[in-house]
């Protein structure tokens, strides 16, 4: 097994890139220490399995069991329901079932708006910033703080400005004449709209930061170019800067979906734990019907079908947006 | 390079102005309200503060156990840091160096687990540690030990990532160098590449760091009274029904401030690693 390979490129297993021709080099690569690389992976590899990978496949094991308060110290002495789980959560006329559809409905509704609102703020600023002018470098960075901001002091500053009698937006909205009497904001309708723009708050940095180091890839002369020909910032942003944007939009889109879609942080701290109806998104759902009842095995169910959502719905984007790639 | 348009010039005046106010107000609110008395922030809502003062900041460290909330969040965010780079480096080390069965399934399969939801892991993780607890002798519910398992592989999948992308960059001739000086897979790891890559490994230190500072939602089921943490702590003190907002300012601002620095100081780095893969 004298293979010599030029640096860089990898041909058979376990042999490092660069072989040596020293006698130790030799001893390096030869069949006894193939192992090397997977010892060195170990440790990794023995975390993801434990923490990532085992409890998934337990978590679907456990949507066919019925865990409740009484079986959770011997959980695996549970017994075997089926399919009983799913039928008591997917029956949309029970009340398990209508609240889980509704939450539902309600992280639709939430991802929406969040995603389409953080990226355009997140596109604005980049295209603000895409030229050089005196106080680029402080406002680019002023505008990480939220990403920088640990998310429970985030939402609990947010919470205190959404507050009816002491909060700082009915404040404002008063002495701009908005508002007559003082709305709640944190329950009934508006406890929607509050989740959002949180929401925004904190994620439009991200998109940003991402949109910001796509645009500095492209190459200035191609603005140059345009210009010459006559071309203004709006034709450009049509023209340049949007279609060679849409590889970095592609991943940009579906990492923001995921992560809005299960927001937990956002929900779970600017309600304190119960959130109204307008604003139950679907991570604290399940998270509030499994631990304030300790019935697992409904909560698991959920948790299943969520993942096969998610699963579902990446896997139609990715399909998606391959076959436009390849058409343009 | 002047070509901007005055149309230009008004949409980055309107855009960068919103924008400023948008992200300064809390940001305001937190500073100014923590230097208000309690008075102040019971009543309606004011700019300014009456009569500054610096109370909440003292106060604070005893109207909740915030040193200890302090204490076990460093322990549990310094602990998981250094261990998940720890593990990370072995992990790129072997991604980045060889090339064997499994390693491209091993690399996807970990970017997965990033995009997975942590509700999902939650409630089978919790009963594997109590299922370890009663039958393995182990202590992981409502300890420390558990939170620092489980925060760290949070970071590894992003850590792996990013440094497996750094120790592409170091040149494979010092490997062969100090192959030559006799040195074995180890020492070339630790004495070529570790401190080739150290930018690298700074920015995976604070991503690691601020992930386990910043998170809500194990840390609210796997913590006991005792082994709360900030994130748990103030959010239970946040929400009771007499809440001295000034105090609870003072104490964000406090627990803020470490990693916002660090965050800035170190952005170059940072944004570097978050942009490398999405922009490629």
């Amino acid at each position: 097994m004298a293979v010599i390979s030029p640096s860089g490129t990898r041909e058979s297993p376990g042999t490092p890139d660069t072989p040596k021709q020293s006698a130790r080099g030799r001893r390096f690569r030869g069949r006894g220490r193939r192992w090397i690389p997977y010892a060195f992976l170990l440790p990794a590899l023995a975390l993801e399995v434990l923490i990532h990978f085992v409890p998934i496949v337990l978590g679907v094991a456990m949507s066919g069991l019925r865990v409740t308060q009484y079986q959770i110290s011997h959980w695996w002495d549970a017994p075997f329901t089926g399919l009983g789980n799913f039928r008591i959560v997917l029956d949309f006329d029970g009340p398990t079932g209508k609240a889980l559809a509704q939450s539902f409905f309600v992280t639709l509704g939430f991802t929406a708006v969040v995603l389409s609102g953080a990226w355009i703020v997140g596109m604005a600023a980049a295209l603000a910033l895409q030229r050089a002018f005196r106080g680029r470098g402080l406002l680019r960075t002023l505008f990480l703080v939220p990403y920088a901001l640990p998310a429970y002091t985030a939402v609990i500053t947010w919470r205190f400005i959404f507050q009816r009698d002491n909060g700082m937006l009915n404040h404002l909205l008063g002495q701009l004449g908005l508002i007559d009497s003082n709305p709640f904001w944190l329950i009934g309708h508006n406890a929607f709209w509050a989740e959002c723009v949180v929401a925004i708050w904190r994620m439009w940095p991200f998109a940003f930061l991402i949109l910001m180091a796509g645009m500095q890839a492209i190459p200035g002369e191609v603005y140059e170019a345009s210009s010459i020909d006559g071309a203004g910032p709006w034709r450009q942003l049509q023209m340049i800067t949007l279609p060679l944007l849409s590889s970095v939009n592609k991943v940009l889109v579906l990492v923001m979906f995921l992560h809005t879609f299960n927001d937990f942080s956002t929900p779970y701290i600017l309600f304190g734990g119960s959130a109204p109806p307008a604003g139950d998104l679907i991570s604290v759902h399940i998270y509030q019907s499994s631990f304030a009842t300790w019935n697992f095995g409904l909560g698991s169910a959920m948790s299943v079908l969520l993942l096969l959502f998610l699963t579902l719905v990446s896997a139609c984007y990715l399909a998606l947006t391959r076959r436009t790639g390849h058409e343009s | 390079m002047n070509h901007d348009t005055p149309g230009y010039r008004a949409f980055r005046y309107v855009t960068l102005t919103l924008l400023s106010v948008f992200v300064l107000a809390p940001l305001y609110v937190m500073l100014a309200s923590s230097l208000k008395t309690l008075p102040d922030v019971q009543g309606e809502f004011t700019w300014f503060p009456s009569s500054p003062t610096f109370q909440s900041f003292i106060d604070i460290w005893h109207t909740v156990p915030l040193a200890q909330y302090f204490v076990t969040s460093l322990i549990v965010a310094v602990s998981a840091t250094v261990l998940s780079v720890l593990v990370a480096i072995f992990a790129s080390y072997a991604l980045s160096r060889w090339t064997f069965p499994g390693s491209a399934s091993f690399k996807g399969a970990v970017l997965a687990t990033q995009m997975f939801p942590g509700i999902l892991f939650l409630l089978p993780l919790y009963l594997l540690f109590v299922y370890a607890d009663q039958n393995l002798g182990t202590d992981l519910v409502g300890t420390r030990t558990g939170l620092i398992v489980t925060y760290l592989t949070f970071s590894l999948p992003f850590a792996v990532w990013m440094l497996v992308g750094y120790f592409d960059t170091v040149p494979r001739d010092l490997d062969e160098a100090a192959k030559v000086d006799g040195a074995g897979p180890l020492r070339t790891l630790l004495q070529i590449i570790v401190p080739a890559a150290t930018p690298g490994i700074v920015a995976v230190c604070i991503y690691a760091f601020m992930t386990a500072w910043g998170e809500v939602l194990f840390a609210s089921v796997l913590t006991t009274e005792q082994t709360r943490t900030l994130a748990v702590g103030l959010q239970a003190y946040s929400t009771e029904a007499n809440v001295y907002w000034n105090q609870v300012m003072a104490a964000s601002l406090v627990v803020s401030l470490p990693v916002v620095a660090g965050f800035l100081l170190l952005q170059r780095f940072l944004i570097t690693g978050f942009t490398a893969g999405a922009v490629k």
